[in-house]
């Protein structure tokens, strides 16, 4: 495959978010005869040439389905398909191949942590804790499976500059406590959470802790390790790589006495219509075909983040944040929303006057993609007080003039919004 | 015309300044006194939300509507001046211009067609939301137009059935 080099410009040692800019073919797309500045990466980031390669050669060359045939193709498939779990494995440190799970997305994986385990450890009048920013996908299954074991939710509430504060963690964690489930970022305000210390205080009272690494996985470099957390749950199409494909990680002793999710084909070692008895993780929590090209595109998404120095990538996000967030406030009646100490690169705004939905479909004829809405977290926007937020999002190809373009763009929507 | 002035003239034919000026200062946004009926409904993608109560004669006029909407300027705008139209129009004029703001929001009629399609006695009402029929550039803002209609018809056939009952109770 061709490789993408470390890109950092020669004479300075910036970070050329350029270079990597023409690795994604639809960033040299017009729209309404402008061209791109994709400020969405947060909802879902643009592909890489690699990734669209890797899975366009697998169709083509390497397509079979897996664990199955003891043909050449499907040997070919199975091989590819268990090698992208390695390249996971490595991605986020985890001990052993075994403890990464293929899901469909991070969705699945989240159920599938609520509905296996959640359900055999719930018992009535236990807790489960979350925070204000859930995303919905990190709401919704644990209220489901509170409602069906009789356990409880607690939420842990957020600051107004949207932080959580260690003492609010504190209090809402308690000796009922058996689940701590909260986003490693927020994919609404940036927030960066203080996930070392949750994990230390909920394994204080015994609770497990499961992270909604979406966003995080994509800012931050993860090792589920030294995290120490129990569950880690991600998915492929933030991280520059195909939707259909998402990942769980486990601790190995939690999938072996989890029980299966869903049952179907390749989740088993015996059927018999008495009893059937189940396969070994990760197998176990991969009921069915498997998204098995969608694998192997997430596997050359991360072997393409993995040329890129990782650090210097942090710095440019970081550097692309503070670029925005000054910008952003010249605009008259632009407010941010979400301004914690410690942020990637996800920035939400209003503007007095103009409703995020007015204000996107303005930006759009610009050629300028930001999301409007509630961004599947409603709770965080009635503790925030707002209805809707308009965001913007910066990933590895963004650049400043992306930030111009979009501060340009919301002068020219408050001419003709206001 | 370039490509860029289209563009432009697509926002400003979608946000001319009828359609700023209610989505700014909405008309009848209030609840009707002694209403006959009331809808609310939204838009779970978006989280706009409209709730229409009005007060509907045994002859089914529409003696007095109004609209509370939260949303963007299309769906509040379009809500606003829906009320105006329709106070002291009857039931089947609400009907039959539901239909033509359907109609000039997807821009499968044109607004002289609508006209037509109304009949005279409605046609002032289609002038004053043509401003809507800039949405048919805008695909997926034509649901923010057409929400507070939804609203208003789940509104009144809930009258007519109230009103059926009301007719059989007695």
């Amino acid at each position: 495959m061709t490789g993408t080099a470390v890109k950092l410009d020669a004479i300075n040692g910036r970070f050329d978010a350029l270079a990597f800019k023409r690795d994604f073919p639809i960033l040299a797309k017009l729209v309404h005869g402008k061209p791109l500045t994709y400020l969405d990466s947060a909802a879902s980031a643009q592909k890489p040439k690699a990734v669209i390669d890797a899975m366009t050669f697998a169709y083509e060359n390497e397509y079979a389905n897996v664990h199955r045939g003891a043909y050449y193709l499907s040997e070919k498939a199975t091989s590819n398909y268990e090698a992208a779990r390695e390249t996971v494995r490595k991605f986020v440190n985890a001990a052993h191949a075994e403890e990464i799970v293929f899901t469909k997305g991070a969705t699945e994986a989240l159920n599938l942590v609520a509905a296996s385990y959640g359900r055999s450890v719930l018992q009535p009048g236990d807790e489960v804790v979350l925070t204000e920013l859930e995303h919905h996908s990190n709401i919704v299954p644990w209220q489901l499976i509170c409602e069906a074991t009789g356990a409880e939710l607690r939420v842990i509430p957020v600051s107004a500059d949207g932080s959580v504060s260690l003492d609010s963690i504190q209090s809402t964690i308690g000796v009922r406590t058996k689940i701590v489930a909260v986003a490693h970022v927020s994919n609404v305000l940036g927030t960066i959470l203080p996930v070392e210390q949750i994990v230390e205080l909920a394994h204080a009272v015994g609770a497990k802790v499961v992270i909604d690494g979406c966003q995080g996985v994509v800012h931050e470099a993860v090792d589920v390790q030294a995290l120490g957390c129990d569950f880690y749950a991600f998915s492929g199409h933030k991280l520059y790589g195909p939707n259909g494909i998402g990942v769980l990680w486990a601790r190995r002793e939690l999938l072996d006495a989890m029980p299966p999710y869903q049952g179907g084909g390749e989740m088993i070692a015996t059927v018999k219509f008495a009893k059937s008895t189940w396969a070994e993780p990760p197998a176990k929590f991969e009921a069915g075909t498997p998204p098995i090209v969608p694998a192997i595109g997430l596997a050359a998404a991360i072997d393409y983040l993995s040329r890129i120095d990782r650090a210097a990538l942090i710095e440019h996000e970081r550097d692309l944040l503070g670029y925005a967030m000054d910008r952003l406030v010249t605009v008259p009646g632009v407010k941010l929303i979400g301004t914690a100490q410690r942020k990637a690169s996800v920035q939400s705004f209003v503007m007095d006057g103009a409703h995020p939905h007015d204000l996107a479909t303005v930006l759009d004829r610009s050629g300028v993609a930001v999301r409007a809405g509630h961004h599947c977290a409603q709770p965080l926007m009635t503790a925030l007080g707002v209805t809707a937020t308009s965001r913007a999002s910066f990933a590895l190809y963004n650049t400043r003039e992306d930030v111009d373009v979009l501060v340009a763009a919301l002068h020219k929507a408050r001419e003709i919004l206001l | 015309m370039t490509s860029a002035a289209a563009e432009s003239n697509d926002l400003l034919s979608l946000y001319q300044d009828v359609i700023l000026d209610h989505g700014k200062r909405p008309r009848n946004a209030r609840t009707v006194d002694a209403a006959t009926c009331s809808a609310s409904g939204n838009n779970p993608l978006c989280g706009d939300r409209v709730t229409v109560t009005a007060r509907i004669s045994s002859e089914n006029q529409i003696e007095d509507v109004a609209a509370l909407a939260k949303g963007c300027a299309i769906s509040v705008a379009s809500a606003s001046l829906m009320t105006e139209v329709l106070k002291g129009q009857s039931v089947d004029a609400a009907r039959r211009m539901f239909k033509a703001v359907q109609d000039l929001c997807t821009g499968q009629r044109q607004p002289d067609e609508a006209k037509a399609d109304v009949g005279p006695a409605l046609t002032a009402g289609v002038d004053r939301l043509a401003a809507l029929s800039g949405v048919q550039q805008f695909p997926a803002r034509v649901k923010c137009a057409t929400l507070p209609w939804h609203v208003l018809i789940s509104c009144i056939e809930g009258t007519d059935r109230a009103t059926t009952e009301t007719g059989s109770n007695a």
